[in-house]
Parts: C-alpha cells; sequence; structure tokens
C-alpha cells in the first residue's frame, strides 16, 4: 500500500508541477463552460448540466490520454523503468499507483466543475437526479478512459505513440454506435454495447443503471489488468 | 568456472545463466560465484554481455535458462526479496529529472521500504557519502553528469543493501570525478559485496578484488587482478626481423621447441615475425641458430612485453598482436 501510495504521490506531485496538466485543466474548464453556457443561453434555457456532460464526455477522448501517456512510456525512454523494476515493488503496484495519480488529478478537474451546478441552483431550479448521475457517470467513464491512456502507455517508450493510440481506442468506442447503422440486427447491437456512449447517456438522463456502472468498471478492470500483463511481458522480451 | 567448493558464504550464485534477445545469444552458460564482502569486476568490451548479466542479477529479467541466486533467493521466484537487497545502479543512470535530489531519495527510499525516519536520517548520511551536500534542493534536471552520477550511487546505497551492482560507474564522467567515484566504490566495498562493469583495465585492477573476463557472453578468465597482471607477464612476445622468404621461415620458426604462435607482420619491405613463447622461456638463441641455420640473415630481434591491456585484447578479441 506504502509502495502505491508513494508512486501515485510523486505522479501527482509532477502533475501539478507541469505545463501538460494545466493545459489540460484549461481546456476542459473552457470545453465545459462552452458547453454549460450554450445550454444557458438556448432560446428555450433549461437549467440542467447535460450538455455539459456531453463536452465533457467529448473532450476527455483527447485529453485522458494527453494524462496518461507520460506515465510509463516516460519511465522507459528515460530508463528510469529499470530501477522502478528493480525496487521490491510488483508491477502490478506500479499500475496502479499510476493509475491513481492521473485519476486523482481527474477527480480534481472534475471537482472544478462543480461550479456550474452550484450556480444553477442558485438561480434557478434544476432537477438534481441528471446532476448526481452525470457525476458519476463522468467519473467512471473517466476511469475507464484513463485506464486505457495507461496501457497505451505500458506498450511504447514514445509518448506521441501512447496519445494516439489511447484517443484512437477512446474514439472507436466513443463513436461506435454512429456506425451501427450498415450492420445487421445482432451485430449492431453487439457494437452499441462496446460503445461507450450508449452507456454513458443513460448517466446523463439521470438512469443509474447497475449495467452501466459494472460496464465502466468492468472496462477498467480489463485495461488495468492488460496493462500489468504488458509491464510484465517487458521483462521477458 | 566458479573456484569455490564451499558455497555457503557465497552471495551470488549463477550456475548456468544463458540468455538470448530473440535469436540472439547474450550471455552463454555463464557461471559464477560472488563471495560475501567481495568487489567482482566484469570486465569485457561494451556489448559482451555485463548489462545483461547485471539486469538478470538485480531482478530485472529474468535469464532464458539457467539459475541465478542472491542470499540463497532465487532472482526469479523470490525477485521481491533479491530486489531488497540490491543496490543497482544502471549504466544510463536513469534519473527523474523533474525531480529535485531530496524528494528522488525520499521516493526511492519509500519504493524500498523504508520508514519515514529511517530515510530522512539515511538522505544525510548518503548526501554526506556522495558530497550532494550543495545540491539537495536542485532540480536533477540541472546537474551536471558527474553530479548525476553521484545522485545514481546515492539511491543505490539508500536502503544500505547488502550487494551494490554497478553497471559502468565511471563512464561518461571526468578524470577528476573518476577517481573521486573510485574511492567512493573502494570504501564502499569494505562493507558491502559489490560487482560492477567496466571495459577500463586499470580501474577493475585497482578497485576489485577478483576479476571476470567476459567477452561474447562467455567468461574467458577469472582471477585476482594480481594473479591476472602475472600470469600475462609469463606470456611473452619476441619480435625478429629476418632476411628470407616469409613462406618458408614460419614453418621454420614454428617447429622451434617452445613457440607458441607465429604472425608475419611485414611492414614496408621488412618481414617482421611476432612470436608467442610459452612462460618462462628463453628461446632466442634457439631461433636465432634456425633462422642462420638455414642461411638467412637475422636482422632484428628484441622482447615484447605483454601489458595488461594487451592480454585483455587478447583475451577478449580474436585479432593477433
Amino acid at each position: 500500500m506504502r509502495t502505491i501510495q508513494a508512486v501515485a504521490w510523486k505522479e501527482i506531485q509532477i502533475y501539478f508541477s507541469s505545463p501538460v496538466a494545466y493545459l489540460v485543466a484549461l481546456i476542459f474548464l473552457a470545453v465545459t463552460g462552452f458547453f454549460f453556457v450554450k445550454d444557458l443561453t438556448d432560446p428555450f434555457p433549461e437549467a440542467s448540466l447535460s450538455n455539459l456532460f456531453f463536452g465533457a464526455s467529448l473532450v476527455i477522448v483527447l485529453l485522458a490520454p494527453a494524462l496518461t501517456m507520460r506515465l510509463l512510456a516516460e519511465e522507459q525512454k528515460l530508463g528510469t523503468i529499470e530501477l522502478l523494476l528493480t525496487s521490491p515493488v510488483r508491477d502490478w503496484e506500479v499500475i496502479i499507483g499510476k493509475y491513481l495519480s492521473s485519476l486523482v488529478f481527474f477527480l480534481v478537474l472534475i471537482g472544478l466543475t462543480l461550479y456550474y451546478p452550484i450556480l444553477l441552483f442558485i438561480f434557478g431550479q434544476p432537477d438534481p437526479g441528471p446532476i448526481y448521475s452525470g457525476y458519476l457517470g463522468l467519473i467512471l467513464y473517466s476511469g475507464a478512459a484513463l485506464a486505457i491512456g495507461i496501457l497505451t502507455s505500458t506498450l511504447t517508450n514514445n509518448q506521441i505513440v501512447a496519445f494516439v493510440v489511447a484517443s484512437g481506442i477512446l474514439l472507436l468506442l466513443y463513436f461506435a454506435d454512429t456506425g451501427t447503422g450498415v450492420m445487421g440486427g445482432t451485430w449492431s447491437k453487439l457494437v452499441t454495447e462496446i460503445g461507450m456512449s450508449s452507456h454513458f447517456n443513460d448517466f446523463e438522463k439521470g438512469v443509474i443503471d447497475t449495467k452501466n456502472i459494472i460496464y465502466f468498471l468492468s472496462v477498467t478492470a480489463f485495461f488495468l489488468f492488460l496493462s500489468i500483463r504488458a509491464l510484465e511481458y517487458r521483462r521477458w522480451r | 568456472m566458479t573456484n569455490d567448493n564451499n558455497n555457503d558464504d557465497l552471495m551470488i550464485k549463477a550456475t548456468g545463466l544463458t540468455h538470448y534477445y530473440g535469436p540472439q545469444i547474450a550471455v552463454e552458460d555463464v557461471n559464477f560465484g560472488v563471495k560475501k564482502g567481495e568487489v567482482l569486476g566484469f570486465l569485457g568490451p561494451n556489448g559482451a554481455g555485463k548489462t545483461t548479466t547485471m539486469r538478470i542479477i538485480t531482478g530485472f529479467m529474468p535469464p532464458s535458462q539457467g539459475e541465478v541466486t542472491l542470499a540463497d533467493y532465487n532472482v526469479v521466484e523470490e525477485s521481491l526479496e533479491v530486489r531488497k537487497r540490491v543496490g543497482y545502479l544502471p549504466e544510463t543512470v536513469p534519473l527523474y529529472t523533474d525531480m529535485p535530489v531530496n524528494s528522488y531519495l525520499k521516493y526511492m527510499g519509500t519504493l524500498r521500504g523504508m520508514s519515514g525516519r529511517n530515510i530522512k536520517n539515511r538522505i544525510s548520511e548518503v548526501i554526506d557519502i556522495c558530497q550532494l551536500g550543495d545540491y539537495r534542493k536542485t532540480h536533477i534536471g540541472k546537474l551536471s553528469k558527474g553530479f548525476r552520477q553521484r545522485v545514481g550511487i546515492a539511491q543505490a546505497i539508500l536502503h544500505e543493501p547488502e550487494v551494490l551492482v554497478l553497471d559502468e560507474p565511471t563512464i561518461g564522467i571526468d578524470p577528476i570525478q573518476v577517481v573521486e567515484t573510485r574511492r567512493l566504490i573502494q570504501d564502499l566495498g569494505k562493507q558491502q559485496t559489490v560487482v560492477l562493469s567496466s571495459h577500463i583495465l586499470p580501474e577493475v585492477s585497482m578497485i576489485c578484488s577478483r576479476v571476470l573476463i567476459i567477452h561474447q557472453g562467455k567468461i574467458v578468465a577469472e582471477d585476482t587482478p594480481q594473479n591476472l597482471a602475472q600470469n600475462l607477464q609469463g606470456v611473452e612476445q619476441l619480435q625478429i626481423e629476418v632476411g628470407g622468404p616469409s613462406a618458408e621461415v614460419i614453418p621454420v620458426l614454428r617447429q622451434v621447441a617452445g613457440v607458441n604462435e607465429v604472425t608475419h607482420r611485414p611492414q614496408q619491405n621488412r618481414d617482421i615475425y611476432l612470436i608467442r613463447v610459452n612462460s618462462g622461456q628463453d628461446l632466442r638463441d634457439e631461433i636465432s641458430r634456425s633462422i642462420v641455420s638455414n642461411g638467412w640473415s637475422l636482422l632484428s630481434m628484441h622482447a615484447v612485453s605483454m601489458s595488461l591491456e594487451d592480454i585483455f585484447l587478447r583475451l577478449t578479441t580474436h585479432e593477433e598482436l
């Protein structure tokens, strides 16, 4: 536990002392702010955050990999992985520690958007249900996106490659259901289920379905498991 | 090639160590033992398999075949126990350049399972040992190569490991720092078991109590630096210049009892031969007589003694001297 903490804490410190993290925060807040205002300036304004959640989910496709790309790729590039893996630290502790650091950063980021709902509650009467569920969905979705980023960062020592591949996987998962029109019944259903949007949209609407929670948690667990395996495999290469 | 029969006090023991990178063989059937408190040097040219061997000892990667134990723990099966006991300085001295020295050492200490107070005390000690006092709060990225090397050594000795593994500890730093680093390693070797690699022979003979010469993944010689030097001095070479057809001269020279090897080294119009003679024998008389009796002329003859460098080259390259 101490080693996970040490790994995570070190990465968090680096996040808060590096420009990348502040850029990510800036873009995230700018995009979510834009979608928030868009809702309010509508001819028929609605005191809801559904547009904001949509915008956030879209921008996370790019921002989550930007945040995770460094985590293991840089260790491999600099060779520091050699000291990390010859310290008495288990491979899974490294992966989980790194993952937690990015997750903590994202939680802070999501926390920063809380002033939107606070404004809504002060100046309007929003339906609190979809806001709670939306935030829950956003956290689960970010968790899964970051896990995908961790895997691609483990697989290469090139941060750009890690970023592009993770964004690619996320884009595919994000837009999977838009391409289902040309497929047959079962296939279209399968692809929709694999895709992320269908699961995320329910949260946006205020529906907390166990099926969706399990979906995001399993995606997270699956990609973290693959990352641990990839790190173990490194030793045998 | 392990000379020891009592394996009880062996700190590191490698048996049949073999490693492949894909189809390429990096280390082949290497056997050695390192006694507790010993300073062992791996000597060999670049790409000889030194780094691979060290990476296996430190648990960074498992060997393709064979077995290595450190303090009686298997490096593959009980990797964590091994890693607790090893301090490792890789060749490239990998450091997090965006961390200050202090935080970096603290981080490495925590990873090695040291307690908070212990880390704090040890960091001050280690910073003293490595003379990093003025740079505690400097970002590692801003340090010169020599100081980075010291930070690398500092992290390796931080948790007071039983075994120190140093891969090319003096490569790429300036001569004054080389001297300091060697002295530091010598001091460390008084308390710990040290395995270091180098391709600089005087360095190894200065620091190490025993040397393994490794070449193309195999151990080609193993001895104390003193013995190596002595054995090498025993091997003598004669350089002679003969006036006569070389095709005929070489077989005649080879027939002289005690001659080990003859190489022809034509220089401009002169025929120079290098003759390697079995140790302790003086063959000047026999050689000169055999040349003259064939009707050729002996133009010059002198003994060439072999330096440690020559021996090393002879052991590790197929090129004749």
